[in-house]
């Protein structure tokens, strides 16, 4: 297999200057920083703690931290943040995380194994919910393993609409789902990973975007 | 309330949080009431429902303690941390039931329970597996173009407890920084305790009205509790204790060393005096927020007002 590719740093490649983006701590914090390091200075940050258009100071350990709060655009209350800024279409392109990805693009962060007795209980929705039904766009990260990428999940947390595109970054390669559409197409591969690589770690036949299928083709 | 009533926590606790009773203790991050939560503990109050949007390291701690027959939430974690460990373990085991939403629902429960609305639209379930589990969520058929729409049932808890950094005697509260879940938990309870960073004059509220989240329906008690939300913060007085945050993985990673902390932290302690009077010289740190008090706004001097001519 190819190199493993740090996750931020090709997350950061779908963030455009000017939008309004939905961050979370850990990774998706390093891609948005990357990117106003970069390409797009001029991001709105928002946390679904409220915290709109944050200015951070560290790297918060929790979505709700002071430093988000201190100097940012606005302060508004968790109904407000959902019923306005999330609900209400504000949202540009949103991170989120989950524990699975089918080939629909739905997602599972709530429980392995059965929901009334788990084998493991995960953090559960959340906002993510309602953040994929909403934002334009969706990026889910994820390393690319094949108990994360199943046929079936034990549990769908969140069902990203056909209006909206998702798209999901993995170590090893992208996949997307534009709007419209209704599966994750396999979109990029990254660091000399192969599409027969790929199909290994994933629970369902790969179909390819049209822009790798031409690549593919002409690589062959 | 009478603004004569000015009860210790203890016996702002003792009155009003009853075995049986369904309790939300608010605060998205900032201003959770820690206070309150370990005099629940100390005076062994049990069979409680905790209701929260995240259960946080707080309610971790009461179901460790055993305050909790049933838990309702929708999002269970230590941001940036892991697992709430007790609360996943008694998961896990089948020691506590649950119910569980997501954020956007779970508020909108609330603010149906606060409006008396009979149910509240909560179309972003569609397609998920949550509404197969959670009673409170069910489908109607929309009188207006016939699509089939999720909605949730209203949540009045009994009891909900507000951490603020101002209140007056009459339970009316001021917050700013991250106002979170307070306004919709306190308006859907029945009864509200207010413990706050500080109690201020009906005057110093009328001189900012746009901060004002609460009118006191419902207070029974109004509390001066200084540093009540730690390990939480309050926005302005005292930055968040993420080192306890931190470690809280390591203390509640075994079940053993989660009781001794309870015993020797919360449980064998008087009260939060105490508690506060261990923490001194962290908490002093956690102090060292600095300063930036915005530009004052003119609301004008109502006599002024008043005697503009018409």
């Amino acid at each position: 297999m190819g190199e493993p590719v740090d996750l931020a740093a090709t997350a950061a490649e779908y963030l455009s200057d000017g939008e309004t983006v939905l961050v979370g701590v850990g990774a998706p914090g390093k891609a948005a920083t990357l990117a106003q390091r970069s390409h797009a200075p001029n991001l709105t940050l928002v946390y679904e703690s409220g915290a709109i258009g944050s200015v951070p100071a560290r790297p918060p350990l929790s979505i709700g931290d002071p430093t988000l709060f201190a100097g940012a655009l606005a302060a508004m209350s968790v109904s407000d943040t959902f019923a306005y800024v999330i609900e209400g279409g504000l949202i540009d392109t949103a991170f989120v995380g989950a524990a699975e990805i089918d080939r629909r693009a739905r997602l599972n962060s709530t429980v392995i194994g059965d929901y009334a007795s788990p084998k493991v209980r995960l953090p559960g929705s959340g906002g993510a919910c309602e953040i994929v039904a909403y934002a334009r766009r969706t990026l889910v990260l994820s390393p690319l393993q094949r108990r994360r990428f199943p046929e079936r999940l034990n549990f769908v947390t969140s069902a990203p609409p056909p209006s909206v595109e998702v798209v999901v970054v993995t170590d090893r390669c992208v996949f997307r789902r534009p709007p419209g559409g209704d599966e994750l197409l396999l979109d990029r591969l990254l660091g000399g990973t192969t599409v027969e690589e790929v199909q290994a770690e994933v629970g369902w036949q790969l179909t390819l975007s049209d822009s790798l299928a031409g690549e593919v083709a002409g690589r062959a | 309330m009478s603004s004569a009533e000015t009860p210790t926590l203890a016996e702002a606790i003792a009155a009003n949080v009853k075995p049986g009773d369904s309790v939300y203790i608010t605060g998205f991050t900032h201003l959770i009431g820690f206070a309150a939560a370990h005099e629940i503990i100390r005076q062994g109050i049990r069979d409680l429902t905790l209701i929260r949007l995240t259960p946080d390291l707080v309610y971790d701690q009461m179901v460790a303690a055993g305050c909790a027959r049933k838990l309702v939430f929708s999002y269970l974690g230590n941001p940036g941390v892991g697992s709430l460990n007790a609360i996943r373990r008694a998961i896990e085991r089948g020691e506590i039931e649950w119910e569980e939403y997501t954020h956007g629902s779970l508020i909108a429960a609330l603010r149906a329970g606060a409006q008396g609305a009979p149910f509240a639209p909560v179309p972003a379930v569609a397609g998920t597996d949550l509404p197969r589990h959670n009673p409170a969520i069910a489908t109607v058929r929309s009188p207006f173009d016939g699509t089939e729409v999720p909605v949730v049932a209203p949540l009045r808890p009994d009891v909900a407890i507000v951490h603020a950094q101002r209140a007056d005697a009459q339970g009316r509260v001021q917050v700013w920084g991250s106002v979170g879940d307070i306004p919709e938990a306190a308006r859907a309870a029945r009864r509200v305790i207010v413990t706050a960073e500080e109690i201020v004059d009906e005057e110093a509220l009328r001189a900012d009205p746009n901060r004002t989240l609460l009118l006191g329906r419902g207070v029974e008690a109004v509390v001066h509790v200084p540093y009540g939300a730690h390990p939480s913060y309050a926005q302005g007085l005292y930055g968040r204790d993420n080192r306890f945050y931190r470690q809280w993985a390591e203390i509640s990673a075994d079940p053993d060393d989660l009781d001794s902390y309870l015993e020797e932290q919360v449980r064998s302690i008087g009260g939060w005096d105490a508690h506060v009077e261990r923490e001194r010289e962290r908490l002093n740190e956690l102090s060292k927020v600095g300063e930036s008090v915005p530009n004052a706004v003119n609301f004008g001097d109502n006599a002024a007002i008043a005697a503009v001519q018409e």
